[in-house]
């Protein structure tokens, strides 16, 4: 049997351990309960899986065969070779979580960096080494602004997507943690200040905000809500597209306390939505509440530079059921991934990337509400997706479909307020020869 | 005689800028929005980020540099074709939301495998969903809190675990909102029935077990325990952490559990990445499948589609359906392996490890608490080196570095003292657990002083784990900070 060395030795080894039949060594399963087969195909060779699996990739079409303007967080992005060839080291793709640090330097001086990047680029004081997503990095948030103030309210604003509301009911409610919401300014698309005045008060643990939020629109009146939480002593967390970064200020800049997001676009593949990296930052005073694992530098016996994995009396396997959270293995491969990306982005890559997408982001809005029948929805001013609402949303996805293109999100069966509205995205990776197909398609479905 | 690759690999930061000259931020947003403080991440030539990166790669240990035996971890060999095949640009590069006819391959690919767990487990449906084995705990919990509710049933708000248990289970049960309560294991290391018996009430949600256990022992009073689990009208939830001890040779389905978590980066061979991106399906019976996270794959004629017309459904547990190109490498393991190849690696699994504990048993330098037989791994106890020469597990597992090998779990479960646990798993050859064997029997006969020292041949010595969280220096701008004061 392939991957199994001592199969052949089955029998020699059972008899130097006075075995007769390798069911000697199950004989403390109950015979009631032992089966004798697992009604599963036979193995097959590697050839024959990997004509299998060529099968089913042909069911799929990726970006490439048909390209995507679907917004809603992630986007097919640029991931330079260096990434790849990076994550395929598999002294660090094989790896276990670094629990013995002697050995897993290389590990964890990664992570240290990836810290580093995080922290700088969300301007905040220290970054965990990942959580799961940026989805569930919400409700790992909302529980840690309880723990901090001891208050039982969290507060987002109406138009998050619905898998974050879903996921952040999930993790707040053993807690006993309230969720409300803030209604968004139906002209601009971003927050409405008089909602959130009237919602946040001394009860409210924290408040979610996302910039750039779910429509694409950058939340501008950072600093009056920042003032609005101030004065109510609630804790400010704030949702990022790390590529926006490179242009836009930096949460900590307008005082953030956490800073969270979505970093798959940091290098990682589409991959179905899975290769989620869960951005987990804060302010210095929050660092014993930070859910996760923490690398820290410091020294061996020697007097050498060494790191190791710290403040680990707030993880789940020295603290058990008093740790900040239950997560174990996280993302270790995405976050290897960000750091190299970023690093190879550097300062100006990040800035100039920022630029192309906020560029085209702008550049295809235009294009699109230039055609008869489709407006824009809301006129704050967007990064790379915004929302359009066309004269038939379902009809412009199919007649796309037909095409060979994939148009924005539908957001309809979500936001009933949204009826016929679509959700686009548009990255550095989009050719002009895609963009003008969609342009065509689009003016010929009516 | 084995050395680590050193490398004296400064930081990012410390690498030299080369491009910086020629960069002007441009300002293209309305003021309110525009970065006023400038980035600081280092501007590197791509011949610097790769030579940085693959200096630390050549610090790190995986599972191709040796032997990996930690203990409940399962590290076994991942195979490269299932590698090479994630990486398909058709499976790699598809977006969770397009269109359900343009992603039919591998919709068909997860549905496939949901059954074929459910077979391997003895379930009737499963989701992938969990991001990793933790969050498959806590999406178990949640099912359970629904199950419940939707009995009117609301005081129920108690987990029992064992003092075996994964730290996460306690901590999953925490963050779902329930009490936790620890039961002591007999002097068999297994479940005490009697004092379950006594725990369980109107209050208890849900029952916690591993089978094999941490200890790598199987509580074969299983069949008692899910009878009064259920006669207590709680639930039984299986931790799927130890399931490379037994597939093909029992299903945890059978032996009465309603929920199990499986961790594909453990029994199914898909890579840790260093701690993730890891995959938790969760598996369940009849009864709590209208609970399960939305989206279902669903296959209607010859076609696949998610199905989010569940209205009792816990919602969603992560963002779209889980980390899909470790479920894609898990999926292509199974079909290699089939069901013959899955239940030898148990058997294999099994054996390796009832071979290392037996010659380790009788070295008598080692002792073995508990019941002799072990499934897939086994814990020894270093208490007699500790009181004759004052070693400890910890010692012994840094000295095991020295030889290039990777020290097993050390210090768990917490009930053995000075424990070692260890799972050698089906990937290792015989020579290899010889040696593996041979060399503990030499360091525990080996002068202490040398062992308490010890790594010599690592990249870097002992740490200081202490001053880490004394000084905490998490990032580079704190290191700046303390070069500047």
């Amino acid at each position: 049997m392939q991957f199994i060395p001592n199969s052949p030795l089955k029998n020699t080894m059972l008899k130097e351990l006075e075995y007769h039949d390798i069911n000697d060594l199950f004989s403390d399963i109950p015979q009631k309960i032992r089966v004798k087969n697992l009604h599963l195909p036979q193995g097959r060779s590697q050839q024959e899986v990997e004509e299998h699996m060529r099968l089913l990739a042909q069911q799929n079409k990726s970006f490439c065969e048909m390209p995507s303007f679907l917004g809603g967080g992630m986007k097919p992005h640029y991931i330079p070779a260096v990434v790849k060839s990076v994550i395929s080291r598999s002294e660090f793709y094989t790896a276990y979580t670094p629990y013995q640090p002697e050995t897993s330097q290389g590990f964890l001086q990664a992570i240290f960096e990836y810290q580093s990047l995080i922290a700088e680029l969300a301007g905040m004081d220290v970054s965990n080494a990942s959580l799961y997503d940026g989805a569930t990095a919400v409700g790992e948030a909302a529980l840690m602004c309880t723990r901090i103030n001891k208050r039982k309210t969290f507060v987002i604003p109406s138009n998050i997507s619905w898998e974050k509301k879903s996921i952040l009911r999930n993790y707040t409610k053993g807690a006993g943690i309230r969720i409300k919401e803030v209604t968004y300014d139906k002209k601009t698309g971003t927050i409405d200040l008089e909602s959130l005045k009237n919602t946040i008060d001394t009860d409210t643990a924290g408040f979610y905000l996302e910039n750039p939020n779910f429509f694409g629109v950058f939340e501008d009146r950072v600093d009056e809500i920042h003032s609005i939480l101030q004065k109510n002593q609630s804790m400010f967390v704030v949702g990022i597209d790390p590529l926006s970064l490179g242009i836009c200020k930096s949460p900590g800049e307008y005082g953030a306390d956490i800073v969270i997001g979505e970093g798959k676009n940091l290098g990682n593949s589409l991959d179905f939505g899975g290769s989620t990296l869960g951005i987990f930052a804060c302010k210095n005073a929050f660092l014993r509440q930070i859910p996760g694992r923490i690398i820290g530098m410091t020294k061996d016996q020697q007097g050498k530079q060494a790191f190791c994995m710290t403040f680990q009396t707030r993880e789940q396997h020295i603290r058990r059921e008093k740790a900040t959270s239950n997560i174990c293995t996280n993302e270790g491969l995405c976050m290897l991934a960000a750091a190299t990306y970023l690093s190879w982005l550097g300062s100006k890559g990040l800035h100039e990337l920022g630029m192309i997408n906020f560029k085209r982001g702008q550049d295809l809005e235009k294009k699109i509400i230039a055609l008869p029948g489709f407006t824009k929805m809301f006129s704050g001013v967007h990064f790379n997706e915004f929302v359009i609402r066309c004269p038939d949303a379902k009809k412009t996805h199919n007649h796309l479909l037909r095409q060979g293109l994939q148009g924005g999100l539908l957001l309809q069966q979500w936001y009933p307020a949204l009826m016929n509205c679509m959700l686009f995205g548009i990255t550095e990776l989009h050719s002009e020869e895609s963009i003008e197909r969609l342009i065509a398609h689009l003016k010929e479905a009516y | 005689m084995y050395r680590s690759a050193v490398w004296d690999e400064p930081l990012l930061k410390e690498l030299e800028e080369i491009k910086k000259a020629h960069y002007t931020p441009q300002s293209v947003l309305p003021d309110s929005l525009q970065r006023k403080t400038p980035l600081n991440i280092p501007d590197l030539d791509e011949t610097q980020v790769m030579r940085h990166f693959f200096h630390l790669s050549q610090m790190n240990y995986g599972i191709e540099s040796g032997i990996y035996p930690l203990g409940s971890c399962t590290m076994k060999y991942n195979p490269k074709i299932c590698e090479e095949i994630s990486h398909w640009e058709q499976f790699i590069l598809l977006h969770p939301y397009q269109d359900e006819s343009t992603t039919q391959g591998t919709l068909r690919m997860m549905h496939e495998l949901e059954q074929m767990l459910c077979e391997i487990t003895g379930m009737d449906h499963f989701t992938l969903q969990p991001a990793a084995g933790a969050q498959g705990e806590f999406t178990g919990l949640l099912l359970t809190r629904a199950y419940h509710e939707s009995n009117k049933d609301f005081n129920r708000d108690e987990i029992i675990l064992p003092d075996t248990s994964h730290g996460t289970n306690p901590a999953s049960a925490a963050m779902a909102g329930y009490k936790v309560i620890e039961i002591p294991s007999t002097k068999d290391g297994t479940i005490d029935v009697g004092i379950l018996e006594k725990v369980l009430s109107e209050k208890t949600a849900c029952f916690m077990l591993t089978n094999p256990n941490t200890l790598g022992i199987f509580e074969s009073e299983i069949d008692d325990i899910a009878r009064l689990v259920h006669k207590a009208g709680a639930l039984l939830y299986y931790d799927g952490a130890n399931m490379n001890a037994i597939m093909g040779k029992a299903r945890p389905g059978d032996m009465g559990f309603d929920i199990v978590h499986l961790n594909l980066h453990k029994t199914f061979s898909t890579p840790h990445g260093g701690g993730g991106p890891g995959s938790g399906p969760v598996g369940v019976k009849e009864k709590l499948k209208r609970f399960l996270p939305v989206p279902r794959i669903m296959k209607k004629d010859d076609s696949y589609y998610f199905d989010y017309d569940y209205p009792d459904s816990i919602g969603k547990i992560k963002a779209a359906y889980g980390n899909i190109s470790v479920i894609l490498k898990a999926y292509i393991y199974i079909l290699l392996m089939g069901g013959n190849g899955l239940k030898e690696a148990s058997e294999i699994a099994v054996l390796n490890a009832n071979y290392m504990k037996k010659k380790l048993v009788d070295s008598k330098l080692f002792e073995l608490p508990y019941k002799m037989l072990r499934k897939h791994e086994f814990v020894i106890s270093c208490e007699r080196l500790f009181s004759n020469k004052g070693i400890r597990a910890l010692d012994i597992g840094k000295r095991l570095l020295d030889y290039g090998l990777h020290p097993p779990t050390v210090y768990f479960p917490l009930i053995v003292k000075e424990a070692l646990m260890i799972e050698p798993t089906e990937s290792e050859s015989k020579k290899t657990l010889d040696f593996y064997i041979d060399t503990l029997l030499k360091i525990a006969q080996e002068d202490p002083t040398i062992i308490k020292s010890a790594p010599y041949n690592t990249v870097v010595r002992r740490i200081d784990e202490i001053g880490a969280v004394k000084n905490p220096i998490l990032t580079w701008k704190t290191l700046e900070k303390i070069g500047k004061s």
